[in-house]
């Protein structure tokens, strides 16, 4: 098996980083290109970054991230958000985007997957799964999408998805450790890599997601600080964790 | 300064392997003929990308181009389509660059997707690939599976250099040097 992965993970909107404020507006912590490339130098695996631009205005910068992350950092990229077709995928993936998310529209429409995998290869093709009680939560986790979380895994294996990045709502944010059963769950369900999202609290939680997923999503963990990746690269590497050299 | 062209054919991953050229300061051309370097990037299906390949010719110019010694990088599904063929989608036909043929991984998480060591180059390199090069022309391994390989003036790699961050750069500069 590969090196298992840290994958810091960049809220986006309106072509800026953005943090949410207590569900009310969004503070900007950044530019997209030089957090992004601040998380490779600090030995970032790869990057997502999770479009969550209210407006019409603020979802045509998308591309523009893209692509002007493309142009400065040289390790592989996940664009994810508003992605609804196989040419909103498309146009991403020409910017320079390794692989596109998708979510809600795959769940309105599974075929989708199909359609992305056969066009674009599946290794481009990362279906993001909320959870919740074992049950698949969509629109921003704010519905009940009727589906059994499980099931769903198996169905976007079985249409070519490549990856599935999966967060447990009910873990995310608290920093109280990743949803371990779930992940042991799909690991034994689907033989895709998975990615494990949602609660990653200290070295500790990440390791024991990473002796069960392929890699591990980090978001409020590292507070927007490229600094907190290296601090704990240190320590998931004392722990025994076989991360990559990245110099 | 080292002039490359990479075969566009309707494959993605072009913008990615532009840029990182473009870093480490090579000439890009639209020439496969003269180039100093032709590269054959590639992401996706075999069979749709050899369509591509043979509706634009550029099949053809990669095998005059290899006949007559010239310098060719293959990168992903690049590497696969030099091969006589692919197991992909029902069997598909190469371009025969280099012998040996496309399969479809067994055992671990398929799609190998992440950063492995290459042996005995010693470095690490992203791959993300559902199948791999079963071929004599095997150089250089990762986890056992084909990771670079080599046959007259072509050499193919099944991981991306164009994002292995400075360990790729390091191996794009030493194709760079050689062309």
């Amino acid at each position: 098996m590969p090196l298992p992965r840290l994958i810091p993970c960049l809220d986006v909107a309106g072509g800026r980083v953005v943090k949410g404020v207590n569900f009310q507006g969004l503070r900007d912590v950044g530019d997209p290109v030089e957090l992004g490339a601040a998380y490779s130098e600090a030995g970032a695996d790869e990057l997502v970054f999770l479009d969550i631009s209210a407006t019409v205005e603020e979802k045509a910068a998308a591309v523009d991230v893209a692509a002007r992350v493309a142009e400065q950092v040289s390790i592989p990229f996940t664009f994810g958000g508003g992605i609804r077709t196989l040419a909103d995928a498309a146009r991403v993936l020409e910017a320079g985007a390794d692989k596109i998310s998708v979510n809600s529209a795959a769940l309105a429409r599974p075929a989708l997957i199909e359609e992305l995998a056969r066009t674009l290869g599946s290794q481009a093709v990362v279906v993001a799964i909320d959870t919740e009680g074992g049950r698949v939560r969509s629109h921003a986790a704010t519905r009940d999408a009727s589906r059994d979380t499980v099931e769903w895994a198996r169905e976007c294996e079985e249409r070519g998805a490549g990856e599935l990045l999966v967060t447990s709502i009910d873990r995310d944010g608290t920093q109280d450790g990743y949803d371990l059963e779930q992940l042991e769950l799909l690991r034994d369900a689907v033989g895709l890599p998975v990615i494990a999202s949602g609660g990653a609290g200290n070295a500790q939680h990440i390791a024991a997601a990473l002796d069960i997923s392929q890699a591990a999503l980090l978001a409020s963990i590292l507070h927007d600080q490229p600094a907190r990746l290296t601090a704990l690269r240190a320590e998931l590497r004392a722990l025994g964790v076989p991360l990559r050299d990245a110099a | 300064m080292t002039s490359v062209a990479i075969c566009r054919y309707g494959a993605g991953n072009v913008r990615s392997v532009e840029l990182a050229l473009q870093r480490l300061g090579a000439e890009l051309t639209d020439d496969v003929e003269t180039a100093d370097l032709a590269i054959l990037p590639g992401d996706g299906a075999a069979r749709s990308a050899m369509d591509g390949l043979r509706e634009r010719g550029t099949d053809e110019l990669l095998r005059e181009r290899h006949a007559a010694g010239g310098a060719i990088l293959g990168i992903c599904l690049g590497l696969q389509l030099a091969l006589d063929e692919s197991e992909e989608d029902g069997g598909v036909p190469g371009l025969g660059l280099v012998p040996g043929r496309a399969v479809r991984l067994e055992g671990g998480r398929i799609p190998r997707i992440g950063w492995a060591p290459v042996h005995p180059d010693g470095e690490t390199y992203w791959f993300a690939h559902s199948y791999a090069a079963e071929s004599d022309a095997t150089v250089a391994t990762s986890e056992g599976f084909a990771a670079v390989v080599e046959s007259g003036s072509f050499t193919g790699v099944q991981f991306h250099p164009e994002k292995s961050g400075a360990a790729g750069a390091r191996f794009l500069e030493r194709c760079l040097s050689r062309a």
